[in-house]
């Protein structure tokens, strides 16, 4: 019993167990996704996340232990993102001639996200500092947290709403776009990337590379509009 | 394949330099990726080992997310304080900006298409 208590002690120290764990779980949770016949409820982070989540508070381990081992896979997601140009240059051809709706659809959706983030917030009792790490939630984690910091939200509390918020936009986002008869793949990717950035890209391009490419033009444009608009919004707040 | 590898690297690495010397609200993977488009447009097609590199990484791109997903776990009280407002104020909210977009990208491009 020592023995394997040793084992452990040593294992929970590497990087190397947490990062085999976490290819597991999510290897595990995509399994699950496929033979559920890609149900939406079963999305892989959310099964993965809830999987990892449940090991890591059983076997008593913190976050930053989990992270020295999970931060590999982690780092990839700066190259995953510079290389959405590559599906997006793809587009190209189109995007000249959409520049002005998508503009439009971007600016009135991103508004739409922030503003009902703040009515719905303040109307069922939020506290002030919940409701300021709320605003930006639809932007891409380090600009949502940026912007959290400089209207007086908490930032790593930001942090975790906007994962929910990819989540919610990766289970629902494909389904609630076939009920209002959506049948364009690049604007289902960009209305998903714009509410609900990089998480709901990956669904994105499961759907399609075309929808893929258009919800990563989605999330990098509203990282730039929300970093402007949510303080913008709440100076103009000021006056009235 | 790794000749590109380093490519998306130093293009995240120029990203993020630009990012802290401009003081630009952007993160510097969104910067790169800009960057990278603007090469391809330069340069007028994409060489088959990057598309085969980009396609490798973006095919998961959903395992990308899971250890910052796990970060939730140190929240877990604050949200089940708060679960209600949040959980209604989340996904309305989403589900809100998700139909807008759609819907406005519609409309603006059914206009379009009947121009042409």
């Amino acid at each position: 019993m020592t023995d394997l208590f040793e084992v452990w002690v040593y294992l929970a120290e590497q990087p190397l167990l947490w990062l085999t764990v976490t290819l597991i779980s999510y290897v595990l949770a995509h399994a699950l996704f496929r033979y559920s016949g890609e149900f939406a409820l079963l999305n892989p982070v959310l099964v993965a996340v809830t999987l990892l989540v449940a090991v890591l508070l059983l076997t008593e381990t913190t976050y930053s232990q989990y992270f020295a081992g999970a931060q590999f896979v982690h780092f990839l997601l700066g190259p995953a993102t510079v290389a959405l140009a590559v599906p997006l240059y793809a587009q190209a051809h189109q995007l000249r001639r959409l520049w002005l709706p998508l503009g439009v659809a971007l600016t009135v959706g991103a508004l739409s996200a922030i503003i009902s983030a703040f009515l719905l917030g303040v109307g069922l009792g939020l506290e002030h500092e919940m409701v300021m790490s709320l605003l930006s939630k639809s932007a891409t984690t380090p600009v949502a947290m940026g912007v959290a910091e400089r209207v007086g939200g908490i930032p790593p509390l930001t942090a975790v709403f906007v994962i929910l918020t990819g989540i919610t936009g990766a289970i629902a986002g494909l389904p609630l776009l076939k009920l209002i008869g959506e049948r364009d793949a690049g604007t289902k990717g960009f209305a998903m990337g714009v509410a609900s950035h990089g998480i709901a890209t990956a669904t994105a391009f499961q759907h399609s590379d075309r929808a893929g490419a258009y919800a990563g033009l989605g999330m990098g444009l509203n990282a730039a509009l929300t970093a402007i608009l949510v303080p913008t919004l709440l100076w103009l707040l000021t006056f009235f | 394949m790794i000749g590109f590898l380093a490519l998306l690297l130093s293009l995240q690495l120029v990203g993020e330099i630009i990012v802290r010397a401009l003081g630009l609200p952007l993160p510097g993977p969104v910067v790169g990726m800009l960057l990278l488009f603007m090469g391809l447009v330069i340069r007028g097609q994409t060489p088959k080992e990057l598309n085969q590199l980009a396609t490798g990484l973006l095919q998961h791109l959903s395992l990308l997310f899971v250890p910052a997903g796990v970060g939730v776990m140190s929240y877990l009280a604050v949200i089940k304080t708060h679960w209600a407002p949040l959980l209604i104020t989340i996904v309305g909210s989403t589900l809100l900006a998700i139909v807008v977009t759609a819907l406005t990208l519609r409309l603006l491009t059914r206009k379009t298409l009947d121009h042409d």
